[in-house]
């Protein structure tokens, strides 16, 4: 599938701002699964970008701006052609051992009910058959909401019965590991038909002999050809889109519009 | 009971009137100068201590003055050959500190052949994934090491822990040394002591060596303090003073473009090396905690593209978080190829089912600790605590084993120390300090001595009631003390005359 993406992040602050850093994980790197034809940042103002690599392996780009500053729009603008293996993800950087997946959060902390509702669920089960059926438990159980900015932590979102896809991400993330499944959050863009998008957050888990396979419970199935995949973390926090630090007085609004489309044949 | 055990190191096991061998005229010295002469003393030297704010605040303990920690006047005294022993042991260690965390955050060769389990590295939070795939120059990570030794008899020395983060103290053991220079000039006379005060131009030498490579033959080097309000921040403007490099403050740094500048009346200055004293929690709110304001947004980016280098580096609590520990001795072996030369005081690792049914039936003997606690909270002393402290202990071992530690209580040498009732021993530990730079480790002769001024005490930090003592490191070759024919007490009166 050929994939268009036009992700606008723009910040207005209420006075104007005497410097901005952030840090952009908005690039996607190509995998056996997605090839990037083309991608592009813009900034609307006097900005350096430099790019490298965290120690996920994520693309990253770090913006930094001098004042003043009264607004700032980041225009994403790219083209992936993706394909569909079943879930299986193939050829992406893994600086760290699946091992390190297991590692527990402030945000990814399971609690007990959590972790015996994914542990019900997975029981008698083995390999990619316990994240399928862990993926079915989450997606079955809550109600889901639409997209909010607001986001709260595994074990507090386990006890309400809504969730945004986000929400069942990180709820699934945490629930994996507790059956000791290294698992991770993904965040990236997925194309929906006729829909408002935002941007969306699912789950690579690791099963032993298949590597990873990343299933996406607000769907409760594997994910497919429809998802571009940018960055990885151990929670939402670690694939926060732009993640920064400003310096100057005020409140700032947030703006997101996103289309991701499938391209028209040429 | 266990007091009148512990081995005295000017003492020995004699006791005043039987002191160890080479040390029996400092022996006399005590014995000999007045009671009340050692206390004037004394309290000239936390009078000068006072007016310098050489102050730190205590934690938990809001309304409480900013203190002075309680200096002791009878110095510490290591031989020559003592000394030796113990600076091998120190550089082979934080040779395999460093080469540690060079292999930690790059290749795990010591995962891959087995040597520690991979979860305490992969789910420890001090393990730091934001750092993996960065080489700060030379390899070096750990540049100024405070490794924690104690002592139960003259050739039995243990590290009981490492600090490879930020260790402070350095500032006591050249303040210290310099007021007995002043108040005790007769001791230095007689006693060939080994100088401690180039530490701030070792130091500052070591800070050049690994600049980053575009970094010209003149780098310039701060030290970054989070603030007036930190409670060692006597110790970061006293560094930055003698080493005659700028103190500098968050809010004087901004990074653009990935590299670090810092903001002059004359303009900005490119900055090559920084030695921070905030913790990597704090140090950059775009990549730890965002909620940080102590920190330089964009400093751990200007330091992944190799433009300046911290020192210590970033996600060194790995190598001395207190799970890791207890592996030190593998560790040493597995990067020196021989067997640690300062062994570790014997832990149980209650993760460790064995180990926790072992120190659940002890545990009024045992010392308990928390991996991830230090300054001596969370902490259990079996010998001296209360029946509630050891099952409020208990619970909470059983709740959560993997994030504790256990040892034996060692009978931790003494120092003669002057107290209110007179001179008496007193418990001691040491934190020598080591630095490695580019051309490689070096121990400074000399290091803090922290006592426990309470009779029968083992905790010695000094927001539990620890003071600090000079620690003299005495040079090869002294001449035989006693083969003087003054006694020192009687030269300190002829100094008293003549002054």
């Amino acid at each position: 599938m050929r994939l268009i993406v036009e992700h606008r992040t723009r910040y207005r602050f209420s006075e104007p701002q005497i410097r901005l850093i952030q840090c952009l994980r908005m690039t996607p790197d190509d995998t056996d699964d997605q090839t990037v034809v083309g991608w592009s940042i813009d900034v609307d103002c006097d900005a350096r970008l430099r790019q490298s690599r965290d120690g996920l392996g994520n693309r990253q780009a770090m913006l930094y701006a001098d004042g003043p500053i009264g607004a700032i729009e980041i225009s994403v603008r790219g083209e992936v052609l993706t394909g569909d293996h079943g879930g299986h993800v193939r050829g992406t950087a893994e600086p760290l051992p699946p091992e390190f997946y297991l590692r527990e959060t402030d945000r990814t902390v399971a609690g007990e009910a959590l972790g015996a509702f994914v542990g019900g669920a997975v029981s008698g089960l083995l390999g990619a058959d316990t994240i399928d059926a862990a993926t079915r438990a989450i997606h079955g159980r809550f109600e889901r909401i639409p997209y909010v900015e607001e986001l709260r932590d595994a074990a507090t979102t386990f006890a309400g019965t809504t969730a945004t896809g986000r929400e069942m991400a990180q709820m699934l993330v945490a629930g994996l590991r507790t059956a000791e499944i290294p698992a991770r959050y993904v965040g990236g863009y997925r194309q929906r038909e006729g829909r408002a998008c935002a941007p969306h957050g699912w789950v690579e888990a690791y099963a032993d002999g298949e590597g990873w396979i990343a299933v996406d419970p607000s769907t409760g199935g594997r994910v497919d050809e429809r998802y571009i995949r940018v960055a990885v973390g151990l929670d939402t926090a670690g694939v926060t889109p732009v993640a920064g630090s400003r310096l100057g007085q005020g409140e700032e609004m947030l703006d997101v519009a996103l289309i991701v489309e499938q391209a028209r044949r040429q | 009971m266990g007091e009148a055990r512990a081995f005295d190191e000017i003492w020995g096991h004699g006791g005043p009137t039987n002191p160890r061998a080479p040390l029996e005229m400092l022996a006399g010295w005590i014995a000999e100068t007045p009671r009340e002469e050692l206390a004037r003393r004394l309290e000239a030297a936390e009078n000068t201590f006072r007016q310098l704010g050489i102050t730190f605040a205590v934690y938990g303990d809001r309304d409480a003055a900013e203190r002075i920690i309680p200096f002791d006047i009878v110095p510490r005294v290591f031989l020559a050959d003592e000394w030796a022993r113990l600076s091998a042991g120190l550089v082979q260690r934080v040779e395999a500190i460093n080469a540690f965390l060079d292999d930690i955050y790059g290749e795990r060769r010591i995962l891959a052949d087995g040597i520690l389990p991979p979860d305490i590295v992969f789910r420890n939070p001090q393990f730091r994934h934001e750092v993996v795939g960065i080489r700060p120059p030379h390899g070096i990570w750990a540049h100024i090491c405070g490794i924690d030794l104690v002592r139960t008899g003259p050739d039995d020395f243990f590290v009981l822990e490492d600090n490879a983060r930020t260790p402070s103290g350095v500032s006591y053991m050249l303040e210290n040394r310099e007021a007995m220079i002043r108040l005790c000039p007769e001791l230095f006379r007689n006693f060939r002591v080994a100088a401690v005060d180039s530490y701030p131009d070792r130091l500052h030498e070591t800070m050049r060596s690994v600049a980053p490579p575009g970094a010209g033959s003149r780098p310039v080097c701060v030290v970054l303090t989070p603030g007036h309000f930190n409670s060692a921040y006597y110790e970061h403007s006293f560094l930055a003073d003698s080493m005659g490099i700028e103190l500098v403050e968050p809010a004087d740094l901004v990074v653009d473009d990935d590299v670090v500048w810092m903001q002059t009346i004359a303009g900005r200055v490119k900055v090559d090396v920084i030695y921070r004293r905030i913790d990597d929690d704090f140090l950059d709110p775009v990549v730890f905690r965002p909620d940080s304001l102590l920190g330089v947004p964009g400093i751990m980016s200007a330091y992944r593209a190799g433009n300046v280098t911290l020192i210590n580096a970033p996600g060194n609590g790995i190598a001395d978080d207190k799970a890791i520990y207890s592996y030190m001795p593998e560790i040493v072996r597995y990067y020196s190829g021989g067997e640690a030369k300062l062994p570790n005081v014997e832990t149980y690792r209650c993760r460790e089912p064995q180990a926790l049914r072992y120190v659940l039936e002890r545990l009024p003997e045992l010392v308990v600790k928390l991996v991830d606690g230090s300054g001596g909270y969370g902490m259990l002393v079996g010998p001296t605590a209360t029946k509630q402290e050891i099952e409020d202990f208990r619970a909470a071992l059983i709740a959560e084993p993997h994030r504790y530690i256990a040892q034996p209580t060692l009978a931790l040498s003494t120092v003669p120390t002057l107290t209110e009732k007179g001179l008496a021993p007193r418990h001691v530990d040491f934190r020598p300090f080591v630095l490695t730079g580019r051309d490689g480790v070096q121990v400074v002769p000399g290091g803090l001595t922290r006592v426990a001024l309470k009779e029968g005490s083992l905790v010695v930090n000094s927001s539990q009631g620890g003071g600090t003592k000079d620690s003299f490191v005495l040079l090869p070759d002294s001449p035989q003390l006693q083969a003087q024919s003054q006694t020192l007490g009687g030269m300190f009166q002829q100094q008293e005359l003549g002054s």
